[in-house]
């Protein structure tokens, strides 16, 4: 039998290198050991994929993709059905940094394909991700590089290549870079671009393919971070990826995401590091690895600091969504509703694949106002008190198979079976004065759970992943 | 500004989809108009005739008699440089004030924190609808957002009442502000504390109504009563805002009877909505704005239009000087903008207006620039 210790462990990985997992699931990966689960969810491709074939048949639309409420709607099954947890929140991670949104795309199936991409090359090197990102039909539309020609350069693509998605504007109190590093990379991008998106009838577009127009690139010598050359796009993502900057944008935001929250992204060119030696850590991994995430993602999880940094995180609106589906084992399988439930992450302020600008969305404490704390609270807080959904009447058979009695006992074990939550112990003291001491079995019993497990939902601790 | 001593309340509808200014604002005096929609059209000698040239759609009479009254200001031809035909970019467009960058902050946001700068109310500003709309988020401004006000509140799943206070009560004892823990966690002590109490007041608003006005059924006219049982509850909420569902205007195909029945039922709402205020002697202080995010294309496409630009706008209240603001738009096809309407008037322009003319606020930071005011108020 793992250690309530060894529980607690495997929910903080499973919240943050996934979305959460039920208390069986987590006693079934702490028996098989901490480093063997970090090892599985860095081998996504070991574990099947969703049959789509299959889930096509019930969700027609799935097929075309062609709007965003359809496409929100798949990736919420997708985040709570998934067996490589890791892989999804790898693509989520990234679609939250190089971002593109519904807000200017010909075809919603376009973003759903960078996401595709991000699912395949988001846990590999990382010039190898740039690479297939400075390629991709929605990014060049959405940062304009189909319009930047030679001779009269857009500079949308190549200020936010370096910018927001490579190097940041600066680091240590440096610039990372300078106007006219912008414009050479962006003449090295002239001639990338993509083909007309052709009309279908009704509405709507059919998806663009990327293409390289070489009578509309730039063949003349161009300086970049130093460097002199006749470079085309691929060789502006080679020196990026050599700067120091890049191993330092790739390690802060790793951090950022999975470790514990840190300033706003703008910021950081003047505010150093939360754990500047966690940083300097994985930029090593990222040069000694050649630019790998699952290189870098390693090192982080096992750890002390990714270790010791539970609930040092505020909880995504996504995060919030799919870790309770996943608590309460709702939408296993196909059914009516799916809509519904995906609209409620946008209700908490995360508008999937259309985020409210290319710097995506701020996080931290910035996910929360009085709108969407009580978009939270409500929403955890019907999952969880409904006592039909397998995973709320999996908790109360357990307890009562344990004959957990005191109300001290429920709320604690209450606690390990939302993934080992702590609370402030005079918020500890107020749950139990209000539970009582219900005999199991008898019919208020379960009711009794369901309202711990309410309350638990509400609390502030449970608004930290 | 009128002399009240009440202070200024705006209220803000939201027409999301884009709706077709052609078939609203009907220029019925210009032949090209029927020229160019063949098939998606007010027939001749239907619109509601405004001055001899153009007139209201015939499903918008109780916006005719508010017209006839002189309550209503028409704003033509309304838009901004470069139209973008996306929803989510013109709709991003009109809530930031940012036509050329994306901006991530609202104008009403940026109001609201103007009004309030301590937050001394958690009501200054209401949203009715779930989620918030970008017009209304800035950083640091608490903006209540109620799916449904005669629900609306903390832990609203429990349904045993007695159960739920008890909830609620300890609800209210964990969101405490504490000494001691970390920033965060004072934050959201202090987000949690202004929810529940923004939640106790607001679910009292219902219970102090009553009027003789008989609301429509659909969502536009519920959530207009929801606004005037707000204003008449007497919270000093100053920003109250609303939207039609989810891109209900955009009526790619079938137009004819949908935007029939749109307009039916949200001139309908808007001319309760008056009533109902001016029964409880609380019109005065109230002013209403009606957007959408662009006009439709000027030739139909047999069932319907297609996304345009160069809208219509309209704003309503007692204090209103009514009558019609700005030029209608050229239909000849030279003075089109590849095929739609062209803008004579920045949309901003109406937003500097209700900022000073109405809210007695300095307007530049608010919109981000100067612009010609239409004086309608």
């Amino acid at each position: 039998m793992p250690t309530n210790q060894e529980i607690a462990q495997m929910a903080h990985l499973m919240r943050r290198a996934g979305f959460g997992a039920t208390y069986a699931e987590l006693e079934q990966r702490a028996a098989d050991g901490y480093e063997a689960t970090v090892e599985e969810l860095l081998n996504p491709i070991a574990q099947p994929d969703l049959e789509m074939d299959i889930l096509e048949r019930h969700f027609v639309d799935w097929k075309e993709m062609n709007a965003l409420e359809v496409n929100q709607a798949y990736i919420t099954y997708r985040m709570i059905n998934t067996k490589r947890p890791l892989q999804e929140k790898m693509a989520l991670f990234w679609h939250g940094i190089l971002c593109t949104g519904n807000s200017k795309c010909e075809h919603g199936r376009q973003i759903q394909l960078q996401l595709d991409m991000f699912r395949d090359l988001g846990m590999g090197n990382f010039d190898v991700l740039l690479k297939g990102l400075s390629r991709d039909p929605a990014m060049v539309f959405y940062l304009d590089n189909c319009m930047s020609h030679k001779g009269a350069i857009n500079e949308n693509w190549g200020r936010e290549l370096l910018e927001l998605f490579s190097l940041g504007v600066g680091m240590d109190g440096q610039a990372n870079y300078s106007e006219d590093d912008v414009k050479e990379a962006a003449r090295a991008f002239t001639g990338w671009t993509i083909t007309n998106a052709v009309p279908r009838y009704p509405y709507g577009r059919y998806e663009s393919n990327f293409i390289y127009n070489p009578y509309d690139h730039d063949n003349d010598q161009k300086t970049f971070l130093g460097e002199t050359g006749n470079f085309n796009g691929d060789d502006i993502v080679e020196i990026i990826a050599r700067q120091q900057s890049a191993a330092r944008f790739v390690s802060r935001h790793l951090y950022n995401f999975f470790v514990a929250d840190e300033v706003q992204v703008p910021a950081w060119q003047n505010t150093a590091p939360r754990d500047p030696e966690a940083i300097a850590l994985l930029e090593r991994t990222y040069f000694d690895s050649g630019y790998n995430l699952t290189a870098m993602l390693r090192v982080m999880f096992n750890s002390d600091f990714f270790k010791n940094a539970r609930f040092e995180k505020v909880k995504s609106p996504t995060e919030v969504v799919i870790g309770t589906m996943r608590l309460v084992q709702d939408f296993t399988s196909p059914k009516l509703g799916l809509q519904p439930l995906a609209n409620t992450i946008r209700y908490m302020g995360q508008d999937l694949m259309n985020p409210p600008t290319v710097e995506g969305w701020h996080t931290g404490a910035e996910w929360i106002d009085s709108g969407t704390l009580v978009e939270r609270i409500n929403f955890a807080a019907d999952q969880v008190g409904n006592t039909s959904l397998p995973g709320i009447r999996e908790i109360v058979s357990r307890l009562d198979s344990e004959q957990v009695s005191t109300a001290e006992g429920i709320v604690d074990r209450c606690l390990e079976m939302v993934g080992a939550y702590e609370l402030a112990s005079e918020t500890k003291e107020q749950l139990v004065a209000f539970v009582g001491n219900p005999a199991p079995g008898s019919p208020e019993y379960s009711d009794t759970i369901a309202q711990t497990l309410q309350l638990i939902v509400s609390t502030q601790e449970y608004q930290f992943a | 500004m009128t002399a009240t001593k009440k202070d200024p309340v705006l209220v803000v509808l939201q027409l999301s989809g884009g709706n077709d200014a052609l078939n609203t604002l009907v220029p019925h005096g210009d032949p090209l108009y029927y020229d160019n929609r063949p098939s998606v059209r007010v027939p001749e000698g239907q619109a509601l005739d405004l001055d001899g040239f153009v007139g209201l759609n015939p499903n918008m009479g109780p916006l005719k008699r508010l017209y006839d009254e002189g309550k209503v200001a028409v704003i033509q031809g309304v838009g901004y440089a470069n139209p973008n035909r996306s929803h989510f970019r013109s709709m991003d467009i009109w809530h930031t004030c940012e036509p050329d960058k994306q901006g991530t902050e609202g104008w009403l946001g940026r109001v609201i924190r103007e009004i309030d700068p301590n937050k001394e109310n958690v009501l200054t500003g209401v949203n009715f609808g779930r989620g918030l709309p970008r017009a209304l988020a800035a950083p640091g401004v608490p903006v209540a957002s109620v799916g449904n006000l005669a629900t609306y509140g903390v832990l609203t799943g429990i349904d045993a009442e007695d159960q739920r206070m008890e909830a609620l009560d300890i609800f209210s004892k964990m969101y405490s502000p504490t000494l001691g823990r970390s920033a965060v966690v004072d934050y959201l002590s202090q987000t949690g504390t202004d929810a529940l109490k923004g939640a106790d007041i607001l679910s009292t608003a219902p219970e102090m109504y009553s009027s003789s006005i008989e609301y429509g059924q659909d969502v536009v006219a519920q959530y207009m009563k929801n606004i005037a049982q707000v204003h008449l509850a007497g919270f000093g909420t100053r920003i109250l805002y609303t939207t039609a569902p989810y891109n209900s205007f955009d009526t790619h195909a079938g137009e004819l009877a949908a935007h029939a029945s749109l307009w039916g039922n949200t001139s309908n709402a808007i001319a309760d909505f008056m009533d109902d205020l001016r029964e409880h002697n609380a019109s005065d202080n109230v002013t209403l704005l009606v957007f959408t995010e662009f006009g439709r294309r000027v030739h139909d496409n047999g069932s319907g239009t297609d996304h345009g630009s160069g809208g219509v706008a309209f704003v309503v209240g007692d204090n209103v000087k009514g009558g019609l603001y700005g030029q209608y738009p050229s239909l000849e096809e030279d003075k089109l903008l590849e095929g739609d309407l062209h803008f004579n008037n920045d949309f901003r322009s109406i937003y500097t207006d209700l900022a000073e003319n109405w809210m007695g606020l300095d307007a530049q930071p608010l919109v981000n620039g100067t612009f010609e005011k239409f004086n309608f108020i």
